[in-house]
């Protein structure tokens, strides 16, 4: 498959606008010269067969500071990587584009995406690169009147290289000024012909939003003109600590990012790592990772389940459904100590085994939650105001959410049958039989009803690894797994030297650039890892989906009122640290 | 007239202490119906927590938004308070036991309810800000269109009893409640009262999770006070007045004194009140208007025609 995209590719734009890269993942990779990328992008979504509908990501690596020669071509300063997804071919494709200078600038794509939009702004924050034809070329993540370009390798990585924090009167002047709102700033018109339109800023601190996230509502009355999502409250610079964190530390981090999908963000990135360091995770550590991930993921969307109807007025499911979340919580506490960030998966395989009565306690919980679950069908979404409020609100097309690059339940909410544990399985989710719940109007109904069976085809995945837990290792016995298994460090020197390197150095992974895409609990989450063989990632860029997700919120959310907003907001289920990152 | 003044002071007693109890009431029962303790700390079963809330509000500082209008911000929360406390004047606890046996009682509690909606509309104006404005659009929009079936509702009670005062209305129940041949009314009248209250399902001029705190957003200390006992009033009030319609007020077996007959029924509805408000999500305020106008609206028409045919019909027989 990837060489016929080249040879179609090479003929059409010429066999020196195609170069394939070669990577530690499947994904095929192409190097284009920055004039082609464009058509090339147009020729891949619209004209070849089977296309690639879906831009999965955009974002950019600074080369400037990579070390060792990979693949043989000459160094750019700073390369632009898409990635797109053909649903037809169920295939990513990585295109990467070579540019120079210490500012360069690229034509924009969103005329062909509009997803590109966010996707470019938070290039032009990170890195400085700008792109032409942009509609909206503004800072996303930073703040409007931050210094420099955090993703640069230039720019500091902690506060204390940064020199002492001071903060002038002049600074305060500044920065109140760029508090000040005004609507022609963000694209917004202040009247039409026969109205005046009034401004509702919701957020960053309000109870419907669920996190610091401000919406910039016109309102003409109550209904809804435009809206413009302000995000950035809630930025870390996660992929910043990437860079400084050893492969090992970072996980931690990465826990953080969707916090309510606990081991889920575990996983997308030790994926990534283990493909990068060629490390076969043993069959006992895959189930029990698998385990502990859908365990998440019902905590996580009995969290959403909750907030839904609360958001909807409805006080008081959000209680239920956090004591059954608490009891989710005991099992994991049980397995790994911690609860929301319990920080569990290890490069090769888990921290440690399975404590005694894991069992019991997780066949407890699998014969008590179906009837609760039938409990709150009864309760909220057989409730004719629930359905009065969501059916028929924040309705998004196939197509629209292929374009806009929707992924996870709200994808699955307009009929698409696509889940990555099933189409493209990961660490184990093979071995498993589930099925993959759709609905077809892509309302805030139908985004609902697809989380809710999630719930119940998870409680299948999770009976599985209670009925068929293999014994064997927890953790691989690859040199590169960390920290390594201790029993064999004192009859051997090799492993005690791999122990000592990986615990104090932290684990040098070969050279290499590598990216698993996850069916995590909002939606599609990988991490693109590029390593220059260190021990940190030289590159980590984190796709999330709440990112785009969040990005559609004007497209669907026109045309009604406020508080059809909230439900739209709540039927999409995001998390902010999902969002910034 | 000392006993009019007794009457007064102790209603005015029972009622502010009502209030001020539901809060922990209300915090209570919720707790049990969501699988929590609520409060329970402070004094006995928590009851406490009423005087350290009051306490807590009184010591707020008194904080006027510099932007809003001083004179309406600060007049509005007294108007719910005032109208609410106005309406109990006409309801019968008890024979003789009433402020003001007036002969057109129902209309003084339509005109007095409908007094309350001014305290919701100013304070959003007053308050100059835009979440309390859009509180207070929806509030007047809800009030228009509940306040209208609200009293149609009504005058099928007065058509059955032939009066518009509450003690005779009560008299008249002697033979039977009239929530057995008024159903629909009391159906209907139970809605437009929760709507009147706004409280969950209808809280829409609050709506939390939309407007922050809707048409009181700015107000802290004892004038958000105001709004809070003005409330739990007005859920009282409408309890009072649903057992005193169709629940035969004061009447019941004789083993009780009259007055704790009402006050059980009362109690009875105040709990309905607020398990609705742990069980029901809510509508928007269009689909409210929508439900009001074309569903509730023509109910309530017809309700009166058709209890008017059949009185006429039993007049002339």
């Amino acid at each position: 498959m990837p060489e016929s995209i080249v040879a179609e590719l090479s003929s059409r734009f010429g066999d020196d606008s195609i170069t394939p890269l070669t990577t530690r993942d499947e994904t095929p990779t192409l190097r284009t010269p920055q004039e082609k990328i464009v058509a090339i992008l147009q020729y891949l979504k619209h004209e070849i067969k089977m296309p690639f509908r879906m831009l999965y990501d955009l974002t950019a690596i600074d080369e400037r500071a990579y070390k060792k020669e990979q693949n043989g071509h000459k160094p750019y300063d700073f390369t632009l990587v898409y990635t797109l997804f053909s649903f037809d071919r169920n295939q990513f494709l990585r295109l990467k584009v070579g540019l120079h200078g210490e500012f360069p600038s690229q034509d924009t794509i969103t005329h062909l995406w509009p997803a590109a939009n966010w996707y470019e702004r938070e290039v032009f924050d990170m890195f400085g690169i700008r792109f032409n034809g942009h509609p909206h070329l503004q800072r996303i993540l930073m703040p409007r009147t931050w210094q420099g370009h955090p993703l640069r390798k230039e720019h500091p990585a902690r506060a204390t290289e940064m020199g002492p924090f001071k903060l002038f009167d002049e600074k305060v002047d500044r920065e109140q000024h760029a508090l000040q709102f005004s609507p022609e700033e963000w694209g917004l018109k202040r009247h039409s012909d026969d109205a005046d339109f009034m401004f509702l800023n919701i957020g960053p601190q309000h109870p419907g939003t669920h996190g610091v996230l401000r919406i910039i509502l016109q309102l003409d009355g109550e209904n809804i003109i435009d809206a413009v999502p302000d995000i950035g409250f809630h930025h870390r610079g996660a992929e910043k600590m990437g860079e400084r964190q050893s492969w090992h530390t970072y996980i931690p981090y990465t826990d953080r990012i969707d916090y309510l999908g606990g081991v889920n963000n575990n996983l997308a990135y030790l994926l990534a790592v283990e493909k990068l360091a060629g490390i076969e995770v043993p069959l006992r550590a895959q189930v029990i990772r698998i385990m502990l991930c859908e365990l998440f993921r019902i905590a996580s969307h009995l969290v959403w389940y909750g907030t839904f109807a609360q958001d909807l007025g409805q006080l008081s499911p959000v209680f239920y459904m956090f004591t059954d979340r608490e009891r989710v919580f005991e099992i994991i506490e049980a397995i790994c100590g911690g609860r929301m960030h319990p920080n569990w998966f290890r490069i090769g395989g888990v921290a440690q085994d399975l404590p005694k009565g894991w069992d019991t306690l997780v066949k407890n919980f699998v014969e008590y939650f179906p009837r609760k679950l039938r409990e709150y069908d009864k309760m909220v979404m057989k409730n004719y105001l629930f359905k009065v409020r969501t059916k028929g609100i924040g309705i998004y097309t196939l197509e629209e959410a292929i374009e806009w690059g929707v992924t996870g339940p709200g994808l699955r909410a307009c009929g698409l049958e696509w889940d990555l544990r099933k189409k493209r399985p990961y660490g184990g989710y093979e071995n498993f039989a589930f099925e993959i719940p759709v609905a077809h109007n892509g309302d805030c109904y139908d985004r609902a009803v697809v989380r809710v069976e999630e719930m119940r085809q998870s409680l299948r995945i999770v009976q599985q690894c209670l009925e068929y837990m293999p014994a064997g290792d927890f953790k691989s016995h690859h040199p590169l797994a960390t920290p390594p298994v201790k029993q064999h460090t004192m009859h051997d020197i090799e492993t005690l030297i791999h122990h000592f390197l990986n615990v104090s150095w932290g684990p040098v992974i070969p050279p290499g650039e590598a990216m698993v895409c996850t069916e995590a609990t909002k939606g599609w989450n990988s991490y693109y890892l590029i390593s220059d063989g260190n021990t940190a990632s030289y590159r980590t860029r984190i796709r999330t989906p709440s990112f785009p997700h969040m990005q559609m919120i004007p497209l669907i959310s026109k045309g009604y009122t406020v508080a059809d907003l909230l439900s739209i907001l709540g039927g999409m289920d995001y998390v902010l640290a999902d969002i910034d990152r | 007239m000392i006993n009019a003044w007794w009457i007064i002071g102790g209603v005015l007693f029972v009622l502010l202490n009502t209030a001020a109890g539901l809060i922990w009431l209300e915090r209570r029962m919720l707790a049990l119906w969501q699988d929590r303790y609520g409060p329970n700390r402070a004094g006995p079963f928590g009851l406490f927590i009423v005087l350290a809330d009051t306490l807590k509000l009184f010591f707020k500082e008194d904080w006027i938004p510099p932007f809003a209008d001083k004179v309406v911000f600060v007049f509005a929360p007294a108007v719910v308070v005032a109208s609410v406390l106005m309406s109990f004047v006409i309801v019968p606890f008890a024979p003789g036991i009433v402020v003001a046996d007036l002969n057109i009682g129902i209309l003084f509690f339509l005109a007095m309810s409908s007094l309350g909606v001014y305290s919701i509309v100013l304070g959003g104006w007053a308050s100059n800000n835009k979440y309390a404005l859009l509180g207070a659009m929806r509030g007047a929009s809800q009030m228009i269109s509940y306040e209208v079936f609200m009293g149609l509702a009504l005058m099928g009670v007065v058509v059955l009893s032939g009066s518009f005062n509450l003690q005779q209305i009560v008299e008249s129940q002697r033979t039977v409640w009239f929530v057995i041949p008024q159903l629909l009314g009391f159906l209907i009248f139970m809605v437009a009262g929760v709507a009147e209250t706004h409280r969950l399902p209808f809280d829409i001029p609050e709506a939390e999770s939309e407007l922050v705190a809707g048409f009181h957003s700015e107000y802290s200390g004892m004038k958000f006070g105001m709004f809070f006992i003005g409330e739990y009033l007005g859920v009282t009030l409408i309890s009072a007045m649903v057992v005193t319609l169709y629940f035969g007020g004061w009447l019941g077996p004789s083993f009780l004194p009259p007055v704790v007959w009402f006050a059980i029924k009362t109690f009875a509805f105040i709990s309905l009140f607020i398990l609705l408000r742990a069980s029901m999500p809510r509508p928007r305020y269009d689909q409210l208007m929508e439900y009001g106008w074309k569903v509730l609206f023509p109910l309530s028409l017809l309700n009166l025609l058709v209890t008017a045919a059949i009185k006429l019909w039993l007049v002339t027989k």
